[in-house]
């Protein structure tokens, strides 16, 4: 095989991976905190995902400029179903909360459907045509710019959370949750804009997808299965392994395609999550349970 | 339920479970359905027979790993899928009847259930993990089956209609009635004979507390093994019989999350870890269903109503809603209400 | 000898949990291992019962080396023991809790719940068989976790800290049902910080501190050993007498 289609598929995955990160950085935000599996995290994101469609379609805003609405709408919103129905669980085992995020994404994928029915969609802008030449590898637009932004929001989340004083609190909770009550911390403020910001990060993520992606009420299977696999694979709560995770997941994609196929291509993700939880559950960088 | 058992023990079944059902209720329950397509015998009616019957039955099997046993699962649908190819590649490639196909898709299911145990519990994975990896499980044979001739890969397989009793192709609906009729009574036998049997209080044991069964000398490795694999037979079979009824499968259909999450659901809005929870919330599910499509027009609000209620019963009532059912008979339970 | 442990030691990360404990315990007595708190008791058991697998050292029991088998099967060998902490089927009754203990011995369910009801009655449980266990007070899960144990059949039990949290006359009731299960056969290893208890019941005395077995002889020797009383007392730790509550209950 030429050296020049893998390095195109290399370059490519790369960019996909980048993508991948920032949608499991919220999830590996919020196991990390809460220490809850968000298994409604897919569902929400192809939300999100229809939230920057109608954006466009009704209102006429770029994608990538709602991001401004779509993250802060997306965190009020996880704020507000924390304290409305996460929070009454997170003292349960985590089966509960497992089965309740399992509900809330039937939920939200069929009224998806019902409102919006089953056809796919993405979105077209003027740009969406240009090509960048990367290497050996020629680029939409979009991909380059999603991949950058993507990785700007990540590098933001990350020194937020080192430097700020509430990213701060958050890493407290997320370490000790008695000694973060004892000096002080309300806890369960935190929880709930831990949660706000897991989601938030899906809004960002939404705009820089919808460009590139198709979107139908039943992506969501497909997007939390790989969200799991990056945050599985980097290692629950780490984000750093989010950051390593997703690249590589991108890569998997990628070469997946290249090698096995556009069918069977799929398989390399399932196959890393089940190898995975076999072989090494605590990941990459995770904390030995 | 008294105070301090809410939230304690596994989430998903009723105290006191391990009570056997009298016969009476068995035999009452088994008239009715019996009479059913009788009393209402248009097509609609009989076909609304056989779905909740189907999903009761297919349902049974969530119930027993998920709701017996404990063990959560969110890729059950991995068992339904084998069963239906095996059974149809099996007629479709060398003229086996299908009615051999029953047992030679319980035997493919509980063979995919036997690896995924061993697999998985051998590596330890409990509870939120194991689900997980269910659902892996299941979308690489859903990946697989696209792929690969043998089932056709993306179009599936289109069993050709042959209409005989020996084909497994009634003429009359209310043939495949009675046929998921015999299965489903079938599971329920097989739920109540594990209720009142050694392995099925070693299942509860292993749902409430490993370590403590450990420490009673149950193999905690071993049942949980031998409950998917009986498990994965049901299913299977569940998969034959759908095959059977739509002649038609492809691999969304076979191993797609759509079924997974209906097993489930119907498992544990009727009630985990009772022997007639499946039904109960099949019968509801096909109702739901039903009437909301006749009235809304809306394709899907009865999943929509299902998840919230999934939502609602996690959060608000953990038991299920066979537990009106036990309050009404006049407190059957001994202790269940403080 | 029913156990021989000989040189057992566990090691968590930089911790010394077990710090090569060897212990005998004799057919058919009544041996308590004591010692102060975080010395590392229940460790040493869950070594002994194969929850833990142990970084050096053997167990035999009967005759047998058992190091390194599963619980299951130690279990079915005859050593059961039971969890400070206690782990009740929780929605299950009473009388379901002790029938899965049961069931090591009978097959046949009928069998299985008469001796689960006979084995209540030998703890005095057998008003609450009907009750699920998650409804009992902490007296009655640690009684649940006592006769669960006693209806497989052991030969050895390992009781820890069965009467924590127990008011005296509970604590006088369960040292009447000790005796009386050790004369119908069963040999007895338990952990207790109720020191009366300890003195009337055993035979003979282990104490365990940091890990290391620092005595062991009958009760008087114990008693009087004074790297004994500086194990408990030089560490700051007074006497513990009756009502040492280690299990908070939240009602």
């Amino acid at each position: 095989m030429d050296a020049n289609i893998i390095a195109a598929a290399a370059i490519n995955g790369l960019l996909l991976g980048g993508i991948y990160t920032l949608v499991a950085s919220g999830l590996t935000l919020i196991y990390g905190v809460l220490h809850i599996i968000n298994f409604a995290h897919g569902s929400m994101l192809m939300l999100a995902m229809f939230g920057v469609f109608y954006l466009l379609t009704l209102l006429g805003i770029d994608p990538y400029l709602s991001i401004f609405i779509m993250v802060p709408a997306m965190f009020i919103f996880g704020y507000l179903l924390y304290k409305g129905l996460i929070g009454r669980l997170s003292s349960g085992k985590d089966e509960n909360i497992l089965l309740v995020t399992l509900g809330l994404s039937i939920l939200i994928e069929n009224l998806a459907l019902m409102f919006f029915k089953g056809d796919s969609r993405t979105i077209l802008v003027s740009y969406s045509d240009t090509m960048i030449e990367v290497g050996p590898a020629f680029v939409p637009l979009p991909k380059l710019i999603s991949f950058a932004v993507a990785m700007a929001l990540c590098a933001a989340l990350g020194l937020f959370m080192q430097r700020t004083d509430m990213g701060r609190a958050i890493r407290a909770v997320a370490k000790e949750r008695v000694g973060a009550r004892l000096v002080g911390i309300d806890v369960d403020r935190i929880f709930a804009i831990s949660y706000g910001i897991g989601l938030a990060t899906l809004g960002a993520a939404a705009s820089l997808m919808m460009p590139i992606f198709y979107v139908s009420p039943t992506v969501g299977h497909v997007f939390v299965l790989v969200a799991f696999t990056v945050v599985v694979l980097g290692g629950m709560g780490s984000f750093l392994g989010a950051v390593v995770g997703g690249l590589i997941i991108g890569l998997t994609e990628s070469f997946g395609g290249l090698f096995l196929g556009e069918s069977m291509g799929q398989i390399g993700i399932s196959l890393i999550f089940i190898l995975i939880l076999l072989f090494r559950p605590s990941g990459l960088f995770g904390a030995k349970a | 339920m008294s105070r301090s058992a809410k939230g304690e023990g596994h989430p998903m079944t009723t105290a006191s479970d391990l009570k056997p059902i009298p016969w009476k209720l068995h035999l009452s329950v088994l008239a009715v359905a019996i009479a059913f397509p009788f009393v209402f015998p248009s097509s609609f009616m009989v076909n609304f027979g056989v779905l909740a019957l189907f999903y009761a039955f297919i349902g049974q099997s969530w119930n027993i790993s998920g709701g017996f046993a404990g063990q959560l699962s969110f890729g059950h649908v991995a068992f339904f899928g084998v069963g239906a190819y095996a059974s149809t590649i099996v007629q479709m490639r060398y003229g086996i009847s299908p009615w051999l196909g029953l047992p030679i898709a319980g035997l493919a299911g509980a063979f995919v259930g036997g690896v995924i145990a061993v697999l998985s519990f051998r590596a330890g994975l409990k509870g939120s993990y194991f689900a997980l990896i269910t659902l892996a499980f299941a979308e690489v044979l859903r990946i697989v089956s696209n792929s690969i001739s043998i089932t056709g890969g993306g179009l599936g397989l289109l069993i050709p209609m042959k209409i005989g009793a020996q084909n497994l192709q009634f003429a009359e609906r209310s043939g495949f009635y009675f046929l998921i009729l015999v299965l489903a009574a079938g599971s329920v036998a097989v739920a109540e004979w594990m209720r009142r049997s050694r392995f099925g209080a070693q299942l509860a044991a292993i749902r409430e507390n490993e370590d403590s069964a450990k420490a009673l000398g149950i193999n905690v490795f071993a049942e949980k093994v031998k409950v998917m694999l009986i498990s994965g037979a049901i299913g299977g079979i569940g998969g034959c019989f759908f095959a059977q009824y739509f002649l038609y499968i492809d691999p969304l259909i076979a191993f797609g999350t759509d079924k997974s999450v209906e097993m489930l659901l119907v498992a544990m809005i009727g009630g985990a870890g009772t022997v007639y929870g499946p039904l109960v919330g099949s019968v509801l599910l096909a109702l739901v269903s039903d009437v909301t499509r006749t009235l809304t027009q809306i394709q899907g609000l009865s999943l929509v109503l299902y998840g919230g209620l999934l939502v609602v019963i996690i959060a608000f009532l953990p038991n299920g809603l066979i537990d009106l059912f036990s309050r009404k008979r006049g407190g059957g339970k001994p202790g269940s209400k403080t | 000898m029913m156990l021989q442990v000989s040189n057992l030691s566990k090691v968590f990360g930089g911790l010394r949990a077990v710090d090569d404990a060897s212990l005998q315990v004799e057919q058919g007595r009544i041996v308590a291992l004591i010692g102060p708190n975080g010395a590392g008791k229940t460790t040493l058991f869950a070594c002994i019962a194969g929850f833990h697998a142990a970084s050096a050292g053997q167990v035999h029991f009967m005759g047998q080396d058992i190091t390194g088998w599963p619980v299951h099967r130690i279990s079915r060998a005859g050593m059961v023991r039971t969890f400070q902490i206690t782990q009740p089927f929780a929605k299950l009754t009473v009388h379901e809790n002790i029938a899965v203990g049961a069931y090591q011995q009978f097959h046949d369910r009928r069998e299985a719940w008469e001796h689960a009801r006979a084995v209540a009655r030998q703890v005095g449980m057998e008003a609450l068989l009907a009750q699920p266990a998650s409804g009992l007070t902490v007296a009655g899960r640690k009684r649940l976790e006592l006769a669960r144990a006693l209806a497989t059949g052991p030969k050895l039990l390992l009781l820890d800290e069965v009467m924590a949290g127990l008011n005296p006359t509970e604590i006088l009731e369960i040292i009447g049902i000790i005796r009386a299960i050790r004369d119908s056969g069963v040999t007895v290893l338990l952990i207790e910080h109720v020191m009366h208890a300890v003195m009337s019941l055993s035979d003979h005395i282990h104490v365990l501190s940091y890990g290391k077995i620092i005595a062991q002889g009958n009760p008087q020797e114990v008693v009087n050993n004074p790297a004994v009383i500086e194990a408990y007392l030089g560490r700051g730790s007074a006497d513990h007498g009756a009502n040492t509550p280690t299990e908070v209950v939240h009602a």
